[in-house]
């Protein structure tokens, strides 16, 4: 760990085909532990490819180190044991199940594993989102769309993963919701979690972000830390133009 | 009709109806959670009868040869796979636990005195050779098709259960055979004898099937097992395998099946073609839950054993085609209520 300069995931050379088509094109991406680093960019240019990727969704060629090891194409439950988690767009929730039971089954492996202090988490998971603790006995599959969103955030957690990765939490929520979210992703890299984000809320993610890489046809185009980009011109030009306005129309 | 016969035939009726409620609800579990419509459940449960005939007659059930051989292959294909990667410890470990397992049976069969044995000894030991079989035909025939359209599992299900018919000829022979009850008394009710046996199979189905609906509705073992139903993604995404949950609902399937041709044997005698006809009545009942609800699945399995034995009275020679006709008003009724939904994966 310490010879890799506590680099907690660094993919290289990663490269994702739907059939002919190359998704994804020699994507190199560093995450060192503790951070929250985030990759934006316009639709389609791979984003939800690279979580999906390196989550082992999508077999791809090139190599993923994630805490200390090196994985080639590896399963999705490998990684998962590992500590890594996903949020996926589509939250994949078990919708004829109850808020609780979902959360109870973000912590399997660690019940699996003899682990029994998921009890502890679980309740902190329902300080952290108490609309979950009102609706714990509802199905899953009745909650609104950011009460879906906290509920794939808080089972992702159960699990205790070491690097948790998002893809577009915000997407489709209302603003009010999207800023409670990017208020908890900053509580969580407080507390020492080290969080992958994809987001189209460029402006959002920049300002949680310690590092963001900036994904443009299945390519890196820029990357460095989330402050610098945020006032790069053509950042501000191509992703915070109109949205930066619509945001502090927002926040005042 | 008289009220003495009516019992009788409800007696006969609830007792088929408990073992088919158990094989439905097999069905279902195993078609949820692996997309797989398990054809070859009526061969456990031929299995569990005959090989616990085969016991008490003191005779060699042959199965622990069959157990043994699926063994290694499935323990080849375990170290192929991993000298292509890496070995593991643990891996290897699971390995040697399993051929241990296989081989201590087979010294085990051939070394107790099976029919001196007793009775819950017997059940115990057929049990043993049997459930293993379970999760072993997961891994053999059906893992590597794990993505394989609903078609293509049908098909392999299908075949899988043509070649056990085959090789339960193979083990057992042609010849039928009959177990000894459980016990051997019997029970008066008003002017009607009970036969213990019957109360034993509906006893023994209430509590296996109040025992599952615990385990599946309080265990996180069960849990993880209903979310791989609803939603195979998020459940790998939680580290939740499926075919981690492949071989265990298999690993049910068998010990459910077996588990009802162990009760049945003393009622009916089973020859080794006999569990289709058994398990697709349990898959009526299933159709009749619409293979998703467990309760009416269960009703269903019970209407359907009481429609047997009554028509048994009024129209023996029709007995079969009137169950199976019981199908066609639900599937009627089903595709009238119920929409089509998108396969997601």
């Amino acid at each position: 760990m310490s010879t890799q300069d506590n680099k907690l995931l660094n993919v290289s050379d990663l490269h994702v085909a739907y059939g002919k088509v190359e998704a994804l094109t020699g994507i190199d991406l560093t995450l060192k532990e503790g951070q929250l680093v985030t990759v934006i960019g316009p639709n389609g240019a791979g984003k939800t490819t690279l979580l999906s990727a390196i989550m082992g969704v999508l077999p791809s060629t090139g190599t993923i180190h994630f805490n200390g090891q090196d994985f080639f194409s590896p399963e999705v439950e490998t990684l998962v044991g590992h500590g890594l988690g996903l949020v996926s767009e589509k939250r994949e929730l078990f919708s004829t199940m109850s808020v609780q039971d979902n959360l109870l089954l973000g912590a399997f492996l660690r019940y699996r594993r003899g682990d029994t202090s998921y009890d502890t988490t679980l309740a902190e998971i329902y300080s952290l989102f108490p609309r979950l603790w009102e609706r714990r006995h509802q199905q899953a599959g009745t909650l609104s769309g950011g009460e879906r969103q906290m509920l794939a955030i808080g089972r992702a957690m159960m699990g205790k993963p070491k690097l948790l990765m998002l893809d577009e939490p915000s997407l489709g929520l209302a603003p009010l919701i999207t800023r409670e979210i990017f208020r908890i992703f900053a509580d969580l890299r407080r507390q020492g979690v080290s969080i992958l984000l994809v987001e189209q809320n460029a402006r959002a993610a920049l300002k949680v972000a310690d590092y963001a890489y900036v994904l443009e046809g299945g390519q890196v185009a820029m990357h460095g830390p989330a402050a610098d980009l945020a006032n790069d011109p053509r950042i501000i030009e191509a992703y915070l133009g109109l949205a930066s306005k619509h945001q502090e129309l927002l926040s005042s | 009709m008289n009220l003495q016969i009516a019992t009788l035939l409800g007696q006969d009726g609830l007792t088929n109806g408990a073992i088919y409620a158990l094989l439905a609800l097999s069905i279902l579990l195993v078609f949820t959670v692996t997309r797989i419509l398990l054809i070859p459940l009526g061969e456990f449960v031929t299995f569990g009868a005959l090989t616990m005939a085969a016991i008490q007659m003191g005779k060699l059930p042959q199965l622990e040869w069959l157990l043994l051989g699926l063994t290694c292959i499935d323990c080849s294909l375990d170290l192929y796979q991993q000298a292509r990667s890496r070995f593991n410890r643990r891996k290897l470990q699971g390995v040697a636990l399993k051929l241990g397992y296989a081989a201590t049976l087979v010294i085990l069969v051939h070394t107790l005195p099976l029919a001196e044995l007793p009775m819950g000894a017997q059940i115990l030991l057929t049990l043993a050779l049997i459930v293993p079989l379970g999760p072993i035909m997961y891994r053999l025939f059906f893992q590597p098709l794990a993505d394989a359209p609903s078609l293509v599992l049908l098909i392999v299900s299908i075949a899988v259960h043509v070649s056990m018919v085959g090789t339960g000829l193979l083990l057992f022979g042609p010849e039928g055979a009959r177990t000894k009850p459980f016990s051997d008394s019997g029970f008066h009710l008003g002017s009607v004898m009970l036969k213990s046996q019957t109360l034993w199979v509906i006893l023994v189905s209430i509590f296996l099937i109040v025992t599952l609906f615990i385990a599946f509705e309080r265990t996180l073992y069960g849990k993880a097992l209903r979310a791989t139903a609803v939603n195979r993604m998020g459940a790998r995404l939680l580290g939740i395998s499926p075919v981690f949950a492949g071989k265990v609902t298999f690993a049910l399937a068998a010990f459910i099946g077996s588990a009802s041709g162990i009760l049945i044997a003393p009622i009916t005698t089973l020859y080794y073609d006999s569990g289709f006809i058994i398990s697709l009545k349990g898959f009526v009942g299933a159709i009749i839950g619409g293979l998703v609800s467990y309760p009416l699945a269960a009703i269903g399995s019970v209407a359907v054993g009481m429609v047997e034995a009554f028509s048994m009275f009024w129209a023996s020679g029709y007995k079969e085609i009137i169950v199976f006709t019981l199908i066609i008003p639900f599937l009627i009724w089903r595709s009238m209520t119920s929409h089509h939904v998108e396969d997601d994966e």
